[in-house]
C-alpha cells in the first residue's frame, strides 16, 4: 500500500530528524568544553561592516572562537548587553545615554575607533560653506531656502534620520548645538543608504552621514569653513564625530576580552582606516 | 508498524500541531497586549492622549506618546492604495472570469501572481528610484509622498483582490448567468445586476484582505512616504504610518523605556486593527450565498 509506505516514511524522517538534533546538540554541548565558544556582537548598524570584517580575520586566526555579528541598533545593543543576552553590544552612543543610570553603571565602554559625520547636500546646490548659526536654521526650519545662505533660489529640503538613531544623536549634538527640529518638517530616512540616495535625486536635499559612507553623488559642505576631513577631525578642528563603543557587562573576561583586545590592537588598525573610519590611538583631542 | 498504531500516531501528530498553532497565537496576542498597555498604566499617559495627539516627540524627558499622525497616516494610505487598485481588480477579474477565461487564464492570471511574489523590498525600491521622482517633477514638492506610498501599495495589493474576486466570481453557479440570459439580458446586464451583486460578499473578503495587506505592510511604504510626522493634509506632502514608526525607531530604543512601550502600544493599536479585519472577513465569508 503506497499509503503506508508513504507514513512510514514520514515515520522514519522524523525519528532521524530527533536523533540528529540530539546529536547535534551533544556536539555543541562538546565545542563549549573543549574550546572557548561564541561570542556575538550585536546593535550599531554603523559599526557592523567594522565589526564584522574584524571579527572574520579574527575567526582565521582563532578557529576555536566564533564571532557573530549582528545589527539592530545602538538600542538594541545595549539593551542585550545589558540583559546579558549578547556578550557585546555595539553602539554610537554612550550607555548612559540610552539606559538608566543603575544598568549603564554596570556596563563598561571600549572605544573602537572614532566616526566622522559629514554634512552633505544635493550635487547642484552651489552653496560650500555653512555656519553653525546657518545649519542649526535649516535644521529648525528658519532657514526654508538655498538664497538665505547665499545659494539659488530652491527650496531647502531637510532629509533627518530616525528619533533616537545614534547618527542623530551625533549630529544634534555637535553639529546643531542640541537644538531639535520642528516636528513634522523634515522627510525621515532609515539607513544611511537611503538618505544618500534621497540627498543625491532631491533638489534642494541636506543631510548627514557618517564619512564612510561618503561618495561623489553627494556634495560636502563644509561647517564654518571646516572641511570634514580626517586631518581636522584628529586636530579637533571639525567638531562632529563621535566614539563607536563596545560594550560588556562587567570586565570582559575570557574570549570576549581575547577578541575586545584584538580590536583595539594594531592588527584591526587597517581595517578601520580602509573603511574610513578612525582609529582611537590617532585622535590628539578626546571627549 | 500497524495500520492501527499509524492512525495513532498520525492523529496525535495533527493534534499536536493544531494545539501548537493555537498556543503560539494566544502567546502572541498575550505577550503584545501586556507590553502594549505599560505606556497607559506604568507610564501613565491617557489612552486619550495616545489616540487623539500627534504629538511624537519621545527624545525629551516628558516623553509626549500622541500617535494619531501614524493611524491617520496608515488609513490614509490604506484607503488611497484601495481606491487605486479596486477598478484596476474589479476590471481585471470581471475580464478573467467573464469576458475571456483563456485570456485570462493562460496570460492574465500568472500575470498577476508574479506581482503578488516579488518581494515588497523590490516594490519599495522600485518606486524610490522611478515613482519618487515621477511625482516631483510632476505634482511638485520632495516626491516623497502620500501618494507614492498609495501608488505602490496599489500595486501591491491589488493581485489579492483580482484572485480572490476571479475565484469568487468563477464559483457563481452556471444557472445564474442561464437565467439571465435567457430572461434577455445582455451580457453587461447580467454583469452589472446579477453576477457582481451575488459575489459581493467574495469581492469585499478580497477588499478587506487588501486592506489589512495595505495596513500591515511596512517596508515599502517605508522607503516612499517620507515618515514625517504630521496630520496628512496633502497627496504630496510626506506622511508617517503605524509600521513605518515601529520600523524605524524600535532598534534605537531600549526595554522599558516610555519610548519602547509607546512603540508596543503603537504594535497592539496595529494587533487590534487587523484583528478587526480579520472579524470583518468571517462577517462576510458567513454572508456568502455561493460557494
Amino acid at each position: 500500500m503506497p499509503k503506508k509506505k508513504i507514513a512510514t516514511i514520514i515515520a522514519l524522517c522524523l525519528v532521524g530528524a530527533l536523533i540528529l538534533s540530539a546529536c547535534s546538540g551533544r556536539e555543541k554541548q562538546g565545542e563549549k568544553q573543549n574550546v572557548s565558544g561564541t561570542i556575538i556582537a550585536a546593535g550599531s548598524t554603523a559599526m557592523q561592516p567594522l565589526v564584522e570584517e574584524a571579527a572574520n580575520q579574527f575567526m582565521a586566526k582563532n578557529p576555536g572562537i566564533q564571532v557573530q555579528v549582528q545589527g539592530g541598533g545602538s538600542g538594541t545593543g545595549l539593551k542585550l548587553v545589558s540583559d546579558g543576552t549578547v556578550q557585546i553590544g555595539n553602539s554610537d552612543v554612550p550607555a548612559e545615554d540610552k539606559l538608566d543610570k543603575e544598568k549603564a553603571k554596570e556596563l563598561i565602554p571600549h572605544k573602537v575607533c572614532v566616526v566622522g559625520f559629514a554634512v552633505i547636500v544635493n550635487p547642484a546646490v552651489k552653496v560650500d560653506n555653512l555656519t553653525k548659526d546657518q545649519l542649526i536654521g535649516i535644521f529648525t526650519g528658519k532657514i526654508t531656502n538655498w538664497k538665505e545662505v547665499g545659494g539659488d533660489d530652491l527650496k531647502i529640503v531637510v532629509i533627518n534620520r530616525p528619533a533616537g538613531s545614534g547618527t542623530r544623536a551625533t549630529f544634534t549634538k555637535y553639529a546643531l548645538d542640541g537644538r531639535e527640529e520642528t516636528q513634522g518638517m523634515a522627510l525621515t530616512q532609515d539607513s544611511s543608504g537611503t538618505v544618500k540616495k534621497a540627498v543625491a535625486d532631491t533638489p534642494g536635499a541636506i543631510s548627514y552621514i557618517a564619512l564612510s559612507y561618503v561618495d561623489s553623488s553627494v556634495k560636502v559642505v563644509k561647517l564654518d569653513g571646516v572641511e570634514p576631513s580626517k586631518e581636522n577631525i584628529v586636530e579637533g578642528k571639525y567638531p562632529v564625530w563621535s566614539y563607536e563603543y563596545m560594550y560588556t557587562k562587567g570586565e570582559a573576561a575570557g574570549v570576549v576580552k581575547t577578541f575586545i583586545d584584538y580590536m583595539l590592537g594594531d592588527e584591526v588598525k587597517p581595517i578601520i582606516e580602509k573603511l574610513g573610519y578612525i582609529p582611537i590611538g590617532d585622535m590628539k583631542v578626546t571627549r | 508498524m500497524k495500520p492501527k498504531m499509524m492512525d495513532k500516531l498520525g492523529s496525535f501528530f495533527a493534534f499536536f500541531c493544531a494545539l501548537l498553532s493555537v498556543l503560539i497565537t494566544i502567546f502572541i496576542l498575550v505577550f503584545i497586549f501586556f507590553k502594549g498597555i505599560r505606556t497607559f498604566t506604568v507610564d501613565k499617559i491617557s489612552i486619550f492622549h495616545f489616540l487623539f495627539s500627534a504629538n511624537w516627540n519621545m527624545e525629551n524627558q516628558n516623553g509626549q506618546a500622541g500617535a494619531l499622525a501614524f493611524l491617520l497616516g496608515s488609513i490614509s494610505v490604506s484607503l488611497l492604495a484601495l481606491l487605486l487598485s479596486l477598478p484596476l481588480s474589479l476590471g481585471l477579474s470581471v475580464f478573467t472570469a467573464e469576458i475571456s477565461r483563456k485570456i485570462g487564464e493562460n496570460f492574465l492570471q500568472p500575470v498577476v501572481e508574479m506581482f503578488a511574489g516579488i518581494p515588497s523590498v523590490v516594490y519599495g525600491w522600485m518606486g524610490l528610484s522611478i515613482l519618487v521622482p515621477i511625482i516631483r517633477k510632476s505634482f511638485g514638492g520632495t516626491g516623497f509622498s502620500l501618494l507614492a506610498g498609495g501608488i505602490v501599495l496599489g500595486i501591491m495589493i491589488f493581485p489579492t483582490i483580482t484572485s480572490i474576486s476571479v475565484d469568487t466570481l468563477k464559483a457563481l453557479p452556471r444557472d445564474l448567468r442561464e437565467a439571465s440570459l435567457a430572461l434577455g439580458a445582455t451580457r453587461w446586464q447580467t454583469i452589472k445586476h446579477v453576477l457582481l451583486p451575488a459575489a459581493l460578499p467574495g469581492i469585499l473578503t478580497g477588499v478587506v484582505l487588501g486592506l489589512a495587506r495595505a495596513f500591515g505592510e511596512a517596508l515599502a511604504v517605508q522607503m516612499v512616504i517620507g515618515n514625517s510626522v504630521r496630520i496628512p493634509d496633502s497627496l504630496i506632502n510626506p506622511v508617517h504610518t503605524l509600521t513605518s514608526i515601529l520600523t524605524m525607531e524600535m532598534g534605537n530604543t531600549t526595554w522599558g523605556t516610555l519610548w519602547n512601550d509607546a512603540l508596543w502600544s503603537i504594535a497592539l493599536l496595529l494587533l487590534m486593527i487587523s484583528l478587526f479585519f480579520i472579524g470583518l472577513i468571517r462577517f462576510f465569508a458567513k454572508r456568502r450565498v455561493f460557494r
